[in-house]
């Protein structure tokens, strides 16, 4: 009957307005997530409360399963769909620097191309400072890395993509903070609350006490998505801690990677490398067999492009490991440093920023829900 | 696909939350069963899949419900709301089965959650379920697929072949294809017949062609009829069904809760030509959102409009349909298609006679009345004087028909003079009309259809297996 995730921003939040009218006069869904209440806190919604609520939503697909007006009811509600579409219009509305937004379109070829293109320059900044040799004789010791790529070439890439990464970030923060509805006193209780529930990932469990977690995959419930998430999460936020704790011991203690096996970075890194390989791995898998009428097809290339980097970063982060001391490091070590600047580039232009909107949301659901006459 | 010439134990008839728990009580007890769901898979649930509670006895704090609810207190609820058209046999078997039925709920992977917002003055008495019906429904039908309970989507039962008092077969239509099935006991959960638009302009006259469905479009009453001309016995007014006001732009099925209007209390309500006909402060919403049914069906043309202004718009659930505006009496009066000068006199009397009084929203204790006017409005009569000027139009909305099979307390269909069917076994909206005479209380029907549904198929599955 209609298919706003293609019509456009503009089609997508008429249908998401007319939508949650729709919910809010119905209200069964109440109890399933964040979203619900948020928007019984409004009688009308502005394209600020709709990009809220939209990134509010965890996409768990409840609402959908439980909707007595989902399609083919001529009233076809399928608010899963409908604010994944305003969602992902969201992220190139609040891009910056303005015309990177565009990277959000195809947005799926874009990382792939991208990632592409950080290999090509692994290699080949790898080729100019270290020569083809590199790419051939096995090296091993301290200082093995340093040798193929040098340590001042590594940290000025990451340190340049850092800063440039927090700043687009943190301009896109505060469009989407004012364009929801400002705000700055901001205390202490919301915020451990917002914080608790990204950490854990609450309303991918229901949401409520004794829930059994969301629809991933169709009408029954599961915590299966919650858990490949959090294994996704977690082995993503080790192998941080790994590269925390080598700079560390480099910096200030003056020892050189490679690290021994029993090391803190290798131990975490490994760790985290295989809960990074086995959570985007589960995630494709989730995202391959559910029931697609609650999902938008238009942003399944950005999810499948970014899932797919986090598993080739993960999968040759380990075979580097495996194979640090072989002819095959240099190549591996060039990939994988290639790799990590595209992804890093790319934190504020692919789906990596959800987790920066959906913090902000939950935040800001946090201060509505404890002070609700605070709003206009 | 389900082969229709393998003799079943138990066959279903019906989709809805009395079918689907009869069919699991039925396999639970052993038997095979078939359950036949008119709607295709996307509409099952009968009208189950648009409520959101049921009402239960407890005698104190069960899962999500508060206090307790016993038995006389329900008893006396049903008692008034029914004014007396009730069995109080059938009525107490609901009544102290619904306190099974919650466990029943449990352990099939019922969620339940604590009442709505807005619905406060439930949570001692109805359970709500997680997501409302359809959920509810989702979570039924998984339980009776992994029990093995056959289950046929897009069938319909044309006729049952009775004799003797014995269902010795039913003909189907089956995705569009006739088949035969026999199986050795029958239960009929095929609702109402509140979607049969000829059948409804039969029992009410013309006027019908006005009313709006709210559920399911499949409760044809087919079933219902084919047994009134086999000689089995009914109960309830043949041409009475349980109506409230709802959006008039509402779709004419399936519609749902979405489109009721909670605005009357906070509005004078007028008709085609733009008069008053009744006391709409006469009590506390929802109490007296039933009565308006009726009260739209009886006016011309069963239209009626809801006119209030700006200060008592944000006192009710926000509608589906935008409301119609105007900067003027008049204009809104141009808008809805009255008759300007009328409302406009109509609005003038009524606000000559509204009185101060201490305004109290959602309490029948408001002193805000109308003095010397007829029909007055006795609570929340406060003068439409705020601009923009609001109208809703408002039409009748069925729910279900009262007319029912007669039953026994063991659920059994009665032949005329109350001699029992041998095979035959009926619940939900098709029986409830035994209990439910008239009126209606949140979670009432979702009692029924749960306790007989588990009655009828505990005992289809006890004569299948004897």
């Amino acid at each position: 009957m209609r298919s706003p995730e293609f019509d456009g921003p503009a089609a997508a939040l008429r249908d998401a307005r007319r939508e949650l009218e729709i919910c809010n006069a119905c209200r069964y869904c109440e109890g399933f997530c964040a979203v619900f209440p948020a928007m019984m806190r409004r009688r009308t919604f502005g394209d600020g409360d709709i990009a809220y609520l939209a990134n509010l939503c965890h996409d768990c697909k409840g609402c959908f399963h439980a909707c007595q007006y989902a399609p083919p009811h001529p009233f076809g509600v399928n608010l899963p769909q409908t604010l994944s579409t305003v969602r992902r219009a969201t992220y190139e509305q609040y891009a910056w620097p303005a015309p990177l937004a565009a990277l959000f379109h195809r947005n799926g070829v874009v990382v792939c191309a991208i990632a592409a293109l950080g290999i090509a320059l692994g290699l080949i900044v790898t080729l100019v400072l270290a020569g083809a040799d590199v790419m051939t004789l096995p090296r091993s010791g301290p200082g093995s890395f340093y040798a193929v790529i040098p340590w001042g070439v590594m940290v000025g890439l990451a340190g340049t993509a850092s800063v440039f990464v927090a700043i687009a970030l943190s301009a896109g923060a505060v469009r989407f903070w004012r364009d929801t509805g400002g705000g700055t006193a901001v205390s202490a209780q919301p915020v451990g609350r917002a914080v608790r529930e990204v950490l854990t990932l609450r309303y991918l469990g229901g949401g409520h006490d004794g829930a059994d977690g969301c629809n991933d995959t169709g009408e029954s419930f599961s915590q299966t998505r919650r858990v490949f998430h959090h294994v996704l999460f977690y082995g993503f936020a080790l192998c941080f801690a790994a590269t925390c704790v080598a700079a560390f011991e480099d910096h200030f203690l003056g020892l050189v990677a490679p690290y021994p096996a029993l090391s803190a970075p290798v131990l975490l890194g490994l760790c985290g490398g295989i809960g990074m390989l086995a959570g985007s791995a589960g995630l494709i898998w989730i995202k391959v067999i559910t029931d697609p009428a609650p999902t938008a097809k238009a942003v399944l290339g950005a999810d499948y492009a970014l899932l797919g980097l986090l598993a080739a970063i993960a999968a040759n982060g380990l075979l580097l490991l495996a194979l640090r001391e072989s002819a095959a490091m240099g190549v591996l070590l060039a990939i994988h440093l290639g790799l990590v600047l595209a992804f890093f580039v790319l934190v504020p232009y692919s789906k990596m920023v959800h987790g920066l909107y959906r913090s902000l949301a939950l935040l800001r659901n946090a201060i509505e829900s404890r002070n609700p006459q605070e709003e206009a | 696909m389900i082969d229709f010439s393998y003799p079943f134990d138990v066959l279903v008839i019906g989709g809805g939350n009395a079918a689907v728990s009869a069919a699991i009580t039925a396999r639970l007890a052993g038997a095979s069963v078939l359950l036949l769901e008119h709607a295709p898979r996307h509409f099952r649930g009968g009208n189950s899949r648009h409520t959101r509670n049921f009402r239960c006895m407890h005698e104190g704090p069960l899962g999500v419900l508060t206090g307790a609810y016993s038995e006389e207190e329900y008893w006396e609820d049903l008692l008034r709301v029914t004014a007396g058209k009730t069995d109080e046999r059938l009525a107490r078997v609901a009544i102290r089965g619904s306190y099974e039925s919650f466990g029943f709920m449990v352990r099939a992977g019922v969620k339940f959650q604590p009442a709505l917002s807005g619905t406060l003055s439930l949570s001692r008495t109805n359970a709500f379920f997680l997501g409302g019906g359809k959920a509810l429904m989702n979570t039924l039908y998984a339980y009776a697929e992994r029990l093995g309970v056959a289950i046929a989507y897009d069938t319909e039962a044309t006729a049952l072949h009775l004799a003797a008092g014995t269902v010795e077969a039913a003909d189907i239509t089956s995705q569009g294809f006739p088949f035969t099935v026999r199986a050795r006991a029958v239960v009929v959960a095929s609702g109402g017949f509140q979607a049969n638009l000829p059948w409804l302009t039969a029992a009410w006259g013309p006027a019908a062609e006005n009313f709006l469905i709210r559920g399911t479009p499949y409760a044809q009453g087919t079933i219902l009829k084919n047994l009134m001309g086999q000689g089995v016995a009914t109960v309830g007014d043949p041409t009475q069904g349980h109506a409230v006001a709802i959006d008039a732009r509402a779709p004419k099925f399936d519609g749902g809760i979405a489109t009721r209007l909670d605005c009357v209390p906070f509005s004078i309500v007028v008709n085609r030509d733009a008069q008053r006909f009744y006391d709409e402060g006469e009590d506390i919403w929802p109490k007296r959102y039933a009565i308006w049914g009726r009260l739209v069906a009886q006016q011309p043309d069963q239209i009626a409009y809801a006119v209030l202004d700006a200060a008592a718009e944000e006192l009710f659930m926000p509608s589906i349909f935008p409301a119609y505006r105007a900067a003027s009496v008049g204009d809104l009066a141009r808008a809805l298609g009255l008759d300007p000068a009328a409302l406009g006199a109509t609005v003038d009397a009524y606000n000559a006679a509204v009185r101060p009084g201490a305004f109290l929203p959602t309490s029948i204790d408001d002193g805000c009345r109308t003095e010397g006017f007829t029909p007055p409005k006795t609570h929340w009569a406060r003068p439409i004087v705020t601009p923009p000027f609001i109208g809703y139009p408002l039409r009748p909305g069925i729910t279900f028909t009262y007319l029912a099979l007669k039953v026994d307390d063991r659920a059994n269909v009665l032949l005329d003079g109350d001699r029992p069917t041998r095979n035959l076994w009926a619940a939900g909206e098709v029986m409830a009309g035994n209990i439910l005479g008239q009126g209606y209380t949140a979670g009432v029907g979702m009692a029924i259809g749960t306790v007989f549904g588990r009655i009828a198929g505990e005992e289809a599955a006890r004569h299948a297996l004897a």
